[in-house]
């Protein structure tokens, strides 16, 4: 196993503007997001409002609208969109030969 | 309202002011010395019509139903008595004495003068053909016009409009809307064309004729056919067109006559300086029957500056008119079109063209010595009043040339449009409202003194009160002054539109379009793929539209009925399963205990709809325990959707000591009947078995209540933040009608309420009237929608629970992989 980088999966498991969840043990859980272009990424599955579960939004263009209370979340910096405040941690992601790939350090940062 | 006269103090010594016509301009003009000097004349208005001042060019919206006489009145009767005027109305003058300084009214009353202000305006022009004069040929011009349109419209049948202006067009339009067949006959090859090219005037003929209208261009009226009433038209080819109404709106000319044979010097209207002064010095005269340095006005705007010029010549401060440059803003069947200037074209014009025909857009800037001297705009028209400003104060476009034709925040900004910063870049005296002549200073101004809100500005200085075209101004000052925060009515579907939810609603059926990016290309979204908003409406139309067809889209329903659960707060779900009418068994009872120890529901509570829920359900085991409750005989509870939630029942006759109907056998009925139906918002039924209401009918969307003699349908009640109590739809003697009309009802509200509204402001919009109309008086239309929703039903009822419990959608309860530390297990 890539020290590096974690295989989680095929990309073909994510659903176009659909989004799936990975769960950290002793962490906090992610969520992989797939948009309407094809480009994958990922993020802890933590509205910074409400902690609602991000992964259950609409996505549209590169943004996930969170299911609590419609907070829009920008999935490449994590940044609350509009008007509200507030910053969810990104994990690196890459597709390597149609495997989805996660960045090691910063998926186990919460992790005890 | 018929008036005749309001009456100042009679001891009045002070000079006297004498204006004949109580119409846009003359009023405006008493307005602009009262503001100026209040006590300094004595002022008398004469009216022809029996009528205080209204808005003239709000006919046409009065015409299409969208406002009423009182909503487009300028001039109260108040105003009149506060500010001590004599009005005179339905007695038009007839004669002027210049010597004797007086004014004869057709009643014979003889006024004398000191100032005599001259505001005829402009009368039709009806073109001389055979048969101009019988009855049922009229023109377009006042309120007894739009009266005698409606009393027509009200019998249905043909209009013909001869004249395809702004007027024609209108007037055609309101007849459209109103129900009648409408050609329209112009005799040049393009519509409007003194305001549009011929591009934007095919543009606009090809858009008029797919609402319904026909357009004949080229069209030479010969005659008007008919003996006692007017029967049809008749082209110089011979084309005979029958017709139970023409309306002549082929153009206007001042109102010169009496002016003429006062003596006055008349040329095409009557002749004035640049103080408003006519060849007498003790007469003067504005608005449309007025000629100023050779030009005649048949727009708004210019009788402004001419009113402002005459007030303050009035009140010895003269300042002096120096002309108009017009520009038009108009919406012509809820199109947008805009000209300004010279666009004829000619030697050293340039030409700047922008045409996006797909997003039905077309954009023309005519550039001379690099100053604009010219611009139409068709179908997107929000840079109409920069390219006016530019084109008022002859600025220097060479810098800009580049960038002109893609707008103001393109070209000043860099390319980030902006619409803030554009209207934020408008200089204050760049015009906002041109119905009512406001400036931007003006508006900013007003809303400084308070007026924090569009009515409250609408109110205070009048900016967008007429035709709503500068609403968006209006309301960007509004959120530029005040921020964010300002409270208006949403127009469009959402940010990534320009159409309201009852245009696309229509497109979809209109084009066939069956699934979203269809209709995102289609009707020009400008996000790739839409945003929270609109995906859920799009998705819903679809599926209204189209029953038999509509692949739902997931990814386009909020989380709960993607889900088929309500997410809580920690992320986990709550489940209810269907009780029909809230009726329930010992096994099924059982059955949702064990459910509930099994799968750990934290809490399990009684609904206010007659059901349980188990709370704290994770999405994992959602599949799970939907099977476990089918495996007892129950199905989804819908207590997550914009769909029928419950139909809440009281016990009725078979139990209860008052019980008049068995209103537990209808509520389960009727829950068999509509479960599973998605709606624009959630949908909740009661049956209460007596008018005791146990069941609490009367807050409900659709509620019965049973009466000894039947049952009472009441509409369109809501318990929630409004509380609402229903409208009484209308009593049925059989439960079969009880159970026809509640789909018929639900099938309505399913077409026509937009997305997210409930019954109730539904109701409240359209009215009771309207809902009546379809459902109660019209017994063909409701059988159709009843059969349109039945066979909706028969596509989309079904139980999603036991489709998930099944497997279908399996990756949306699944974790895509778990990470343990120093280890991925992947979860297939």
């Amino acid at each position: 196993m890539d020290a590096e980088w974690l295989d989680i999966g095929p990309v073909d498991q994510l659903p176009a503007m659909g989004a799936r969840t990975l769960p950290v043990h002793g962490g906090d859980e992610i969520a992989i997001f797939r948009t309407a272009t094809g480009s994958v990424h990922a993020l802890v599955n933590k509205c910074p409002h409400k902690q609602g579960p991000l992964s259950q939004g609409i996505i549209h263009d590169t943004s996930v609208a969170c299911p609590l209370h419609n907070w829009r979340i920008s999935l490449v910096t994590g940044k609350a969109l509009g008007g509200d405040e507030g910053c969810v941690p990104v994990i690196p992601v890459k597709i390597d030969g149609g495997r989805i790939l996660i960045s090691r350090a910063e998926a186990l940062a919460g992790a005890a | 309202m018929e008036l005749q006269r309001i009456k100042r103090a009679e001891d009045d010594t002070r000079e006297h002011l004498v204006v004949i016509g109580n119409g846009m301009a003359g009023c405006r003009a008493v307005e602009e010395i009262l503001t100026r000097d209040p006590a300094r004349y004595r002022v008398t208005i004469f009216g022809a019509e029996p009528r205080v001042n209204y808005n003239r060019i709000m006919l046409s919206p009065v015409l299409a139903g969208e406002k009423a006489f009182d909503d487009i009145v300028i001039n109260t009767p108040e105003w009149y008595v506060e500010n001590g005027i004599d009005l005179i109305a339905g007695d038009p003058v007839i004669g002027i004495d210049r010597a004797a300084k007086t004014v004869t009214s057709r009643g014979g009353e003889v006024t004398t003068y000191d100032k005599l202000l001259i505001a005829t305006g402009s009368d039709p022009f009806i073109i001389p053909v055979p048969g101009k004069d019988l009855p049922g040929v009229i023109s377009f011009r006042d309120m007894d016009d739009v009266n005698t349109m409606l009393a027509a419209a009200d019998k249905g049948g043909s209009a013909v409009v001869i004249g395809g202006g702004l007027l024609g067009l209108e007037a055609a339009h309101g007849l459209s809307l109103r129900g009648m067949k409408v050609t329209v006959l112009h005799l040049m090859p393009t519509l409007m064309e003194r305001q549009l090219d011929e591009a934007a005037g095919w543009l606009l003929k090809q858009a008029l004729e797919a609402r319904g209208q026909t357009i004949l261009t080229g069209a030479d009226t010969a005659a008007i056919m008919g003996e006692t009433h007017v029967e049809g038209v008749k082209l110089k080819d011979g084309t005979e067109i029958p017709a139970d109404l023409v309306v002549m709106a082929v153009g206007i000319r001042p109102s010169t006559t009496l002016a003429r044979d006062a003596g006055v010097e008349v040329g095409r209207g009557i002749k004035v300086d640049d103080h408003m002064v006519t060849s007498d010095p003790d007469v003067l005269a504005v608005g449309e029957c007025v000629e100023h340095d050779g030009n005649v006005y048949g727009l708004v705007a210019p009788l402004w500056d001419m009113c402002r010029a005459l007030a303050d010549h009035l009140t010895e401060s003269p300042s002096g008119y120096r002309g108009s440059v017009t520009s038009t803003k108009l919406k012509v069947s809820g199109i947008d079109v805009f000209s300004a200037g010279d666009f004829s074209g000619g030697e050293g014009c340039e030409d700047i063209v922008l045409r996006d025909a797909a997003r039905g857009v077309y954009k023309r800037v005519v550039v001379k010595d690099d100053k604009i001297i010219g611009a139409v705009l068709y179908g997107d028209t929000a840079d109409g009043s920069w390219y006016f400003d530019l084109l008022k104060k002859q600025e220097d476009v060479a810098d800009l040339r580049d960038f002109l034709i893609f707008g103001q925040a393109f070209a000043q900004g860099g390319g980030a449009a902006d619409p803030k910063a554009a209207v934020a870049a408008l200089s204050d005296d760049a015009e906002i409202c041109g119905c009512n002549g406001v400036s931007k200073g003006q508006v900013v101004a007003c809303i400084a003194k308070g007026a924090h809100s569009l009515d409250a500005v609408r109110g205070t200085c009048k900016a967008s009160a007429s035709c709503g075209q500068c609403t968006g101004l209006v309301e960007t000052l509004l959120a530029l002054s005040l921020g964010d925060d300002v409270q208006s009515g949403p127009k469009t579907m959402c940010k990534c539109t320009s159409f309201t939810h009852d245009d696309v609603r229509r497109e979809i059926v209109a084009q066939e379009l069956k699934v979203i990016p269809q209709v995102m290309q289609a009707l020009n979204w400008s996000t790739p793929d839409g945003c929270s908003s609109c995906r859920p409406a799009l998705n819903y139309y679809l599926l209204c539209a189209w029953p038999a067809e509509h692949v739902d889209d997931q990814q386009s329903r909020f989380v709960n009925e993607r889900m088929h659960a309500n997410i809580q707060k920690d992320g986990t779900y709550s489940v209810v399963p269907r009780m029909w009418g809230g009726v329930t068994t010992p096994d099924e009872l059982r059955a949702i205990a064990d459910a509930a120890d099994k799968y750990g529901a934290r809490m399990v509570k009684v609904t206010g709809g007659q059901r349980l829920d188990l709370f704290g359900i994770k999405k994992e085991d959602l599949p799970a325990i939907w099977g476990d409750l089918n495996a007892a005989g129950m199905v989804s509870g819908h207590a997550y959707g914009k769909s029928l939630r419950t139909v809440k029942t009281c016990v009725g006759s078979e139990w209860c000591r008052f019980g008049t109907q068995d209103s537990t056998g209808l509520g389960i009925k009727t829950e068999r009947m509509t479960w599973g139906s998605w709606m624009p918002h959630k949908f909740k039924i009661a049956v209460s078995g007596c008018p005791r209401n146990c069941a609490e009918a009367t807050i409900k969307d659709f509620g019965v209540i049973c009466v000894d003699s039947g049952y009472e349908l009441h509409i369109g009640g809501n318990g929630g933040i409004h509380l609402r109590g229903t409208d009484l739809l209308c009593k049925v003697a059989t439960e079969q009608e009880a159970l026809d009309y509640c789909a018929a009802f639900i099938q309505l509200y399913r077409e026509e309420a937009r997305y997210l509204d409930r019954t109730a402001p539904w109701v409240e919009r359209v009215g009771l009237d309207y809902i009546k109309s379809r459902i109660v008086d019209d017994a063909e239309g409701r059988e159709a929608l009843k059969a349109r929703f039945e066979e909706s039903q028969r596509h989309l009822q079904k139980d999603p629970w036991a489709e998930r419990a099944a497997g279908a959608e399996r990756e949306l309860h699944q974790h895509i992989a778990e990470i343990r530390p120093f280890a991925v297990v992947g979860a297939e």
